[in-house]
């Protein structure tokens, strides 16, 4: 109960932070936005979606998957701040249970995710995208997009308490980039040349990605393999392996704050 | 092992690597007093207080504080200490009282009761004007500050600080001494780290030297300063003087070597006790018929202990 408790403290102290400084989540939210656009409109018309279907409800629900990776960033970014600032080191000297910051990073960034949905689900709509399924599906879609959130929590949080230079979050905020575009999130990974094509279709972000667009009615890009009907049970599937590693692995680096 | 200590470290042994951060570190501080704790760069301070606070794993020794073993008793030590580390670890976003309203939560108070303590701590602190501007806009003294009542949220105990002045300008640094001779004036044991002597001169009732992992020696700060040798008597000697034999004169005089500073011209002398030497040097300096420009009588300053300390301990 205290380790709740003290997660939701340090959880309201992010929610704080959005309040005293609006302006650092509306330019993410804005940047998320404007990437929707680039695509959608600068880039959509020479996208062919293989299949058929309108690009902008193909991109949709990938530009939603792949805010969701993106989150890594701020998870590690925010993670390796506290630490490098002796933050942590005042938290773990505090009476309370080993798991309140995380879960406190967890209740922050999951929050913070989820207003990102909603901002991206509405801009959506209004330039055009719709959902044809029904509001049981499209919930569906937005807790796997969540749960894909919550497993890349833990790979930020990982990175962020074994590499607390500058650096380290750098990286991040560099590699994620190819990660993220090596999906099927913007493009489908059947236009690719083959091998990369295969490389892309075993992303979680691409398992993720496609689910959603089944679920939301979406063209999904794709016409043959595991990304098809196994769609759903890859997003379910991806996001729990990545936390049953990085979970552990998270719990040792903190631990690890004690050598 | 007194019952009263409030802190008690026995051989204590923390390695990084091939670094002995800590080689059989031996404190006992009685409760109530501060503890300097002192020591160049890299004695091993930080991570002593590191390991009192709970905060890392020790490879070797015993240690308790407010009577709780730091290793089997971790939460009731964190319910008793107070740790300001070397960076001021407050919120910089948020304001000085959500600062100190989340740390109480935090520390097991409710909502109420943190907010009433945050109050009272801002007032304490001298904070209550700034207590809702963010604490990027405070100064050093007043982050500094802010830190401390932090660090006081549930009225530890046991203290720590950790350099609680690296950094900051000489009128900050008043302003946190006063702070933390209240705070020992209310009970609270405090153990202070720090590499400025007259720091630990100023605040510290004991001193512990500290240097490659273990502690040289403890003692009051006038204790110390005993144990490297006796008083400093120091002639400033006119120009038209000439040094050499003025040196030679006065060293028969007093019976000990003059150390010589051609720069500034000044001569000085360790001697036993200084009121002795003190009269037989203004008799010589009377047969020479020579006035010096000036004449001070001083013991030795922490420096000279701590170099004397730390350097022998180099040697061996």
């Amino acid at each position: 109960m205290t380790t709740l408790r003290a997660g939701w403290v340090i959880t309201q102290r992010d929610l704080a932070h959005w309040v005293r400084e609006p302006w650092t989540p509306i330019f993410g939210l804005l940047f998320s936005v404007m990437l929707l656009l680039v695509f959608g409109f600068l880039f959509g018309g020479a996208i062919i979606v293989p299949g058929g279907g309108d690009y902008i409800n193909f991109l949709l629900p990938g530009m939603l998957a792949l805010s969701m990776m993106f989150g890594v960033e701020r998870t590690a970014t925010a993670m390796a701040n506290d630490a490098r600032k002796g933050i942590t080191d005042r938290f773990r000297s505090l009476p309370i249970g080993s798991a309140s910051v995380a879960l406190g990073r967890v209740g922050a960034d999951l929050t913070n995710s989820a207003a990102e949905l909603l901002v991206l689900i509405l801009g959506g709509l209004l330039i055009g995208w719709r959902i044809t399924s029904d509001p049981a599906s499209a919930a569906l879609a937005v807790v796997l997009l969540l749960l894909l959130r919550f497993a890349v929590l833990w790979i930020g949080i990982f990175v962020g308490l074994s590499f607390r230079g500058e650096g380290a979050t750098m990286a991040v905020q560099v590699l994620v980039w190819p990660i993220g575009f090596l999906s099927t999130a913007i493009v489908s990974v059947e236009t690719m040349p083959g091998w990369l094509g295969s490389v892309a279709a075993w992303n979680p972000l691409s398992a993720t990605a496609s689910a959603v667009r089944q679920l939301f009615g979406n063209p999904t890009g794709i016409t043959e393999g595991p990304l098809t009907d196994g769609a759903v049970w890859l997003a379910i599937g991806w996001p729990v392996l990545l936390t049953a590693i990085f979970l552990p692995l998270s719990a040792r680096a903190y631990r690890n704050l004690r050598h | 092992m007194a019952i009263q200590d409030a802190l008690t470290a026995d051989g204590l042994r923390k390695r990084y690597g091939d670094l002995h951060a800590l080689d059989g570190f031996d404190l006992h501080v009685p409760a109530g007093v501060i503890h300097g704790l002192l020591g160049p760069n890299g004695a091993g301070k930080t991570t002593a207080v590191k390991a009192l606070a709970t905060l890392i794993d020790l490879d070797g020794g015993r240690a308790t504080v407010a009577g709780f073993d730091v290793r089997t008793q971790a939460r009731q030590v964190r319910q008793r200490i107070g740790l300001v580390g070397q960076n001021a670890a407050v919120d910089e976003i948020l304001g000085g009282r959500q600062n100190l309203v989340m740390f109480g939560r935090l520390a097991g108070l409710s909502t109420a009761d943190a907010r009433a303590r945050a109050d009272r701590l801002l007032d304490t602190f001298g904070l209550t004007e700034a207590a809702d501007r963010a604490v990027s806009t405070y100064s050093g003294g007043m982050r500094r500050r802010l830190d401390l009542a932090a660090g006081f949220i549930l009225t530890p105990a046991v203290l720590f600080l950790d350099e609680p002045t690296t950094g900051l300008d000489p009128r900050a640094r008043n302003e946190v001494w006063e702070t933390v001779r209240e705070i020992a004036a209310r009970g609270t044991t405090v153990l202070l780290t720090t590499q400025y002597l007259d720091e630990a001169d100023q605040l510290a009732s004991q001193i512990s030297v500290m240097n490659h992992g273990r502690v040289v020696a403890t003692g009051t700060p006038d204790a110390l300063k005993r144990q490297v040798g006796g008083d400093r008597v120091t002639v400033t000697v006119p120009v038209n003087e000439s040094l050499e034999s003025v040196a030679q004169r006065l060293s028969t005089a007093v019976d000990a070597p003059a150390a010589v500073d051609a720069g500034s011209r000044r001569l000085t002398f360790e001697v036993g006790t200084g009121v002795v030497a003190l009269a037989d040097l203004v008799r010589a300096l009377d047969e020479l018929r020579m006035t010096p420009e000036d004449l001070t009588l001083r013991r030795p300053t922490l420096d000279e202990v701590f170099l004397t300390l730390t350097a022998k301990e180099v040697v061996r």
